[in-house]
């Protein structure tokens, strides 16, 4: 036994144990089973990084069970630690951990404490089963198992008709990846005999230039497979065309959407990419698929987040955004950069929907950000760990001194697409700077909606319920079109709180993790020398582009801050300064308007596409193709021959299962007859 | 256990029950049927204990001449000894599950199950051709009996159908069974396995055995006898329908048709990928809009069965495992679905959808079986539905990546019909009073879920224990039908560089 068998399966313990136990057990006990399981893992997991920051650590492989063996397909269970499992490990237990204890706070009043907990739990076992796969199945049981419990933790409020329809949503379309992930594995056995990790990446150079017949056609054999296993990074990670389900998943408690849809699961996809990193190396053109939808969901996620009105709607597009910045790094081969954002942006991230969350909390489930508003004094704390995470994912600082996490992270990036010199490097390089300007935009947004001018609370059904006064009857602002500043003011008489300890203790912890984990950090994962060294060949590692990072031009290094700065200002002035104007905005420009509030109308396009044909397909194919062709002239024509019309019913009854016998019993008799002639014969 | 005759005693437990059951009260005959059963359980299992894996292929054979060359034949290989263990295992719970709904004529329901049992081992165990043949249609009767004597208001019809498209495959089978004994002189199964028949011949008598196993299966389109078979049958009708009889299907193209006739195995093969094609995406469809939880259950059975089919047609060593671990896990998965719903359909006499909701608020232990046999039929990763699902596609995915595509996407539209099923059963508001009243689980259904929770899990993650018994027979008939393997649509062709060259060629040899 070693550490990493108590980190990954302690969790599943306590998810089993408390999940089971349920109300035998108590809230209590649960809690402290699932959280104190956390706590360990965590304990453990960070012993573990350091050893690898500090170069003692060795990658290591400890077996725990034969899973399949069939011909030359094996695969076992296997928990593998090297330099990027490391760095997976801590932030997966790290966040896991705190928002275990975050939800003792924000779960307090829920009646079904225990399953959310074991919920929770299960969560992180299948996530860590995922970081430790030593081959691609094992990896498939995580990424299959964080679905499961994204869909359970989605649907965790399961009385509610939207909670429902977004857990199904996020299962299915995410198995619309998994179809490419599947194939993908299929291939990657086909061409190299085998589904370990390692062995894989040892023999992929050796296949590049080869092809392989795929649908009829003949493609570059490294193109086929990475395309395919990057189909599922997309379903996992949210990326345009399979992003769909994240904004609705949502609808889940809101420490699962810090820990599940920002800090984790949904950056499985950035993980898997890195994994394989010396796979996707040997195909330029996969990776400038990788780098085209990266850039093309980082700015497409940017503009639809600048619209939404639903605070954790925003922070919700934001993710999507920024996991398209981790995919085109890892797209123009900085790797590093996109682990390292990956990193940065569990802690800023989590931060952010934790702190959304005790706004939530303090403001009786309203999540509409026109019924906020200067809240900064009501819940000064939540107040000031949100501004540290806004400073982090806007990438506030100053070269050389001292920067917010996502300084470090998200310029590395930016740098590197200019630096790479990759066919759509360039075309990134301007997605991202125009999506940094836009989340500059929203995310200022965010902070001056909810805690700057005027209180808006009055507007608010939650508020009014939770204040006991229905004196003002103004009508709800819910056809969603342009914000309008002067509706429901005033506190409607409410008092916000700002959320007890549990909650805020994990948040400024993890606001501690915003501020300095670029600083820190930066070096290990981006650094040309050092760099090379931590990572140890568990990831691609350009030095070369790491250099060129550096030496990009004073202009492309500013370019970040100039951007950020002025989404700022824009933010500053339609929020603050001049308040109609977002109106006046959305009036003149309605059809940009409504084309971003509607999300590009995916959601349309694919009920329109998809959903409906399947069902209007499923009706035809049961009343026309198997009761109306296969029914009536199979076994009913059959009938109407055999009783010319008469009422058969009464006869086959008694009738048919007579006569099937005598007809075997013939059968038998000719067979037997024939049998000894045939022998006699012989 | 040398020279015992534990297979014959396997058959005569159950015959000798179903004499006693048509005898005994209703009391006595449901503790005579479970005691039948688990006596066969127990005997299942030391034949598991005792199969010597790695030993001879052929094990635990008795061998009496009859007359003419017709003999008392019975022996076990891997396979065989798997889909015994599968049926030993569901009647215990089969007979649980039959303990209170049936309250008329217990002695002969009872009776026709026990029959049913040594029916079912017997067409597993037989070694010879004619002996085969009886056991695998005369199982069908008691199950005609069980649908049309106590199955709901449509049993006739339901019970013609399944007559209907039964006999016209056995009809045909027979008459090629006649025409192959007489031409290799023998009636023993082993041997003709071996026999190489004339290619033209073995086109024709291909075609007769697929009439009869396609319609068991059930491939599409003769698969419509099911989901009224299903709908119509008593709760455990329809576990050991789903669970065993829809196995034989499967069992007789690894037995007779791929071993004794290759070449038209190969030369069919693209028949019965196209008819697993449109099965899957077809009746998944048709799954989706069902309002009858039995009928999208069955339905989702022939998508699960045209996995098999194409999984066995591959052709090589993935392909044939996972389509036995798809027999194996389908008959644990689909049979406790139909006892999920039985469970329910105890309480409150419909099948109808809709008139459920919210039952994870008043009975979660059964939301929670009820969510496990959901995952484990959308093919989640430590369930048994994904080691046979992912081996048979990466079986098929040797041959071609057209038919894998497409029977990819059932793990799309499975996890469609699944999910929607599960959200209006176990989630949503409580609409109904009556629904809303019902208890959780009572230790009766307990004993009946537990086993098959933990076989579900125990081969999703150490599918190993399954796979030892059945691999060197699965070699065996690999080796045997590898002479008409096809050319897969994917092989790769080394690059200009000469590094690729040398590992193509390793890579080619653990293709296989």
């Amino acid at each position: 036994m070693q550490s990493i068998h108590f980190i990954v399966f302690l969790p599943l313990l306590a998810a089993v144990a408390g999940g089971l136990g349920n109300r035998m057990l108590g809230n209590t006990a649960v809690k402290v089973l699932t959280t104190g399981a956390l706590f360990i893992a965590c304990a453990l997991s960070w012993p573990i990084f350091i050893g690898f920051l500090g170069g003692s650590a060795e990658e290591h492989v400890a077996p725990v069970l034969h899973w399949v063996r069939s011909g030359a397909l094996t695969f076992d269970w296997a928990l593998r630690v090297d330099a990027l499992t490391a760095v997976m490990l801590v932030v997966v237990t790290t966040v896991s951990a705190l928002v275990h204890l975050y939800s003792w706070g924000y779960m307090e009043e829920d009646p079904d404490q225990p399953r959310f907990f074991a919920y929770l739990s299960l969560f992180t076992f299948a996530m860590l089963m995922l970081v430790t796969a030593d081959n691609l199945v094992q990896m498939f049981f995580g990424w299959e198992g964080v679905g499961l419990a994204s869909y359970l933790l989605i649907g965790f409020w399961f009385r509610k008709p939207s909670a429902n329809a977004a857990a199904i949503k996020a299962f299915v379309v995410n198995r619309v990846g998994d179809l490419g992930f599947m194939l993908g594995i299929f291939g990657t056995f086909l061409v190299f005999g085998t589904v370990s990790i390692p062995e894989i990446l040892h023999a992929a150079p050796g296949m590049a230039n080869s092809t392989i017949g795929f649908l009829g056609q003949r493609f570059d054999t490294m193109t086929v497979l990475c395309v395919l296993l990057f189909i599922g990074a997309m379903g996992k990670s949210a990326q345009l065309g399979l992003h769909t389900w994240l904004p609705d998943a949502m609808e889940g408690p809101t420490p699962v959407s810090a820990l599940i849809h920002a800090a984790t699961m949904v950056t499985a996809g950035v993980f898997m990419v890195c994994r394989l990193s010396p796979m996707f190396q040997t195909s330029p053109t996969a990776l400038g698929f990788v780098t085209f939808i990266g850039a093309a969901t980082c700015f497409f996620a940017a503009t639809v987040g600048t619209t939404q009105w639903d605070i954790k709607r925003v922070i919700a597009y934001s993710t999507c955004s920024q996991l398209g910045y981790m995919f085109f790094a890892a797209g123009v081969g900085a790797y590093g950069a996109a682990m390292f954002h990956l990193f940065t942006h569990a802690f800023f991230k989590a931060l952010l929907f934790l702190g959304a969350g005790s706004v939530i909390h303090a403001m009786h489930h309203e999540q509409d950000m026109r019924h906020y508003g200067n809240l900064r004094k009501r819940i000064p704390i939540t107040f000031w760990v949100m501004t540290a995470g806004t400073l982090a994912i806007t990438g506030v600082g100053i070269e050389g001194l001292f920067g917010f996490a996502g300084f470090y992270s998200k310029d590395a990036i930016l740098e590197a697409a200019w630096a790479s010199g990759a066919p759509l490097g360039g075309f990134a390089f301007w997605a991202g700077i125009v999506a940094a300007l836009l989340t500059s935009f929203y995310s200022w947004r965010l902070i001056f909606l909810t805690f700057f001018g005027k209180e808006r609370w009055a507007g608010s059904e939650h508020i009014r319920h939770a204040a006991h006064g229905d004196h003002h009857e103004h009508s709800d602002a819910e056809d969603g079109h342009a914000h309008d500043a002067g509706h429901g003011q005033g506190t409607a008489g409410y008092h916000p709180h700002e959320s007890p300890w549990p909650m805020l203790l994990p948040i400024l912890l993890l606001a501690v993790g915003a501020v300095f984990a670029g600083f820190v950090f930066h070096g290990y994962f981006v650094g040309a020398e050092e760099g090379g060294a931590f990572w140890k060949g568990s990831i691609f590692f350009d030095e070369h582009l790491m250099h060129a990072m550096h030496g990009v031009p004073e202009a492309v290094k500013l370019a970040p801050t100039i951007v950020m700065l002025t989404g700022l200002f824009i933010a500053w002035y339609a929020y603050l300064r001049n308040p109609r104007f977002p109106a006046q905005f959305a009036e003149q420009f309605g059809l940009v308007y409504k084309f971003l509030y509607n999300k590009w109308y995916f959601d349309e396009l694919y009920n329109f596409l998809f959903v409906r044909p399947a069902f209007w397909l499923g009706r035809q194919f049961w009343k026309i193709g198997d009761i109306g062709i296969i029914d009536r002239f199979g076994p009913n024509g059959a009938a109407w021959v055999v009783a010319r019309g008469a009422t058969y019913a009464r006869k086959v009854q008694s009738g048919y299962l007579y006569s099937y016998a005598l007809v075997m019993l013939l059968g038998l008799v000719g067979a037997i007859s024939w049998a000894i002639a045939g022998f006699g014969a012989g | 256990m040398n020279g015992f005759p534990i297979l014959s005693l396997m058959l005569l437990v159950p015959l000798a029950g179903a004499v006693v059951c048509l005898l005994a009260g209703a009391r006595q005959a449901r503790m005579i049927a479970l005691a039948a059963t688990l006596i066969d359980f127990v005997l299942g299992v030391l034949l598991w204990v005792n199969y010597d894996i790695g030993g001879a292929q052929w094990q635990f054979t008795e061998r009496v001449p009859l007359f003419a060359g017709f003999s008392w034949a019975l022996g076990i290989d891997g396979i065989a000894l798997m889909l015994i263990m599968l049926s030993v295992f569901l009647m215990p719970i089969c007979i649980g599950a039959s303990w209170r709904s049936i309250e008329k004529r217990v002695g002969e329901y009872m009776a026709a199950f026990l029959l049913m049992e040594t029916l079912m081992i017997g067409v597993f165990a037989a070694q010879d051709l004619f002996l085969f043949y009886i056991f695998f249609e005369a199982g069908l009767i008691p199950m005609y009996l069980i649908i049309g004597v106590w199955g709901g208001q449509d049993r006739i019809y339901a019970s013609y159908k399944f007559f209907l498209y039964t006999l016209l495959g056995s009809v045909l089978m027979l008459v090629a069974m006649l025409w192959m004994a007489n031409a290799a002189g023998t009636t023993d199964i082993p041997t003709l396995m071996a026999y190489d028949f004339d290619s033209r011949v073995q086109t024709w008598l291909w075609l007769a055995f697929f009439a009869s196993f396609a319609v068991k299966m059930p491939m599409w389109p003769v698969h419509t006898w099911l989901p009224d078979a299903h709908v119509q049958a008593p709760t455990a009708g329809s576990v050991i329908l789903a669970g065993v009889l829809l196995k034989m299907g499967g069992y007789g193209f690894i037995r007779f048709s791929l071993p004794m006739f290759p070449e038209a195995s190969a030369q069919f093969a693209w028949l019965v990928f196209g008819l697993s094609m449109v099965a899957v995406v077809y009746t998944s469809l048709v799954a989706l809009v069902q309002h009858d939880m039995k009928k999208l259950i069955a339905y989702s059975s022939v998508a699960h069965m045209a996995i098999v089919t194409v999984g066995l047609f591959a052709f090589n060593t993935q392909g044939l495992e996972g389509s036995m671990i798809v027999m194996l896990s389908h008959g644990l998965v689909s049979g406790a679905l139909f006892l999920s719903v039985g469970v329910i359909y105890d309480r409150l006499h419909t099948r109808e959808i809709d008139r459920y909701g919210g039952l994870s608020i008043n009975m979660p232990y059964y939301a929670l079986f009820f969510l496990l046999f959901t995952m484990a039929s959308i093919g989640l990763p430590g369930t048994s539905g994904f080691v046979g699902e992912f081996l048979s596609l990466a079986g098929i995915y040797q041959v071609s990546t057209w038919v894998t595509l497409i029977c990819t996407t059932g793990i799309i539209l499975g996890a469609a019909y699944m999910l929607y099923l599960y959200r209006r059963v176990a989630f949503g508001e409580q609409k109904h009073a009556d629904a809303a009243a019902m208890p959780d689980l009572d230790w009766r259904e307990w004993a009946m879920m537990v086993p098959i929770a933990a076989a579900v899990l125990w081969m999703g993650v150490y599918p190993e224990s399954f796979l030892a018994p059945m691999r060197q027979d699965i070699a065996a008939l690999d080796a045997r039908i590898a002479r008409a393997r096809p050319v897969g649509d994917s092989q790769v062709r080394p690059g200009k560089s000469g590094a690729a060259v040398q590992v193509s060629a390793t890579a080619h040899e653990g293709a296989h």
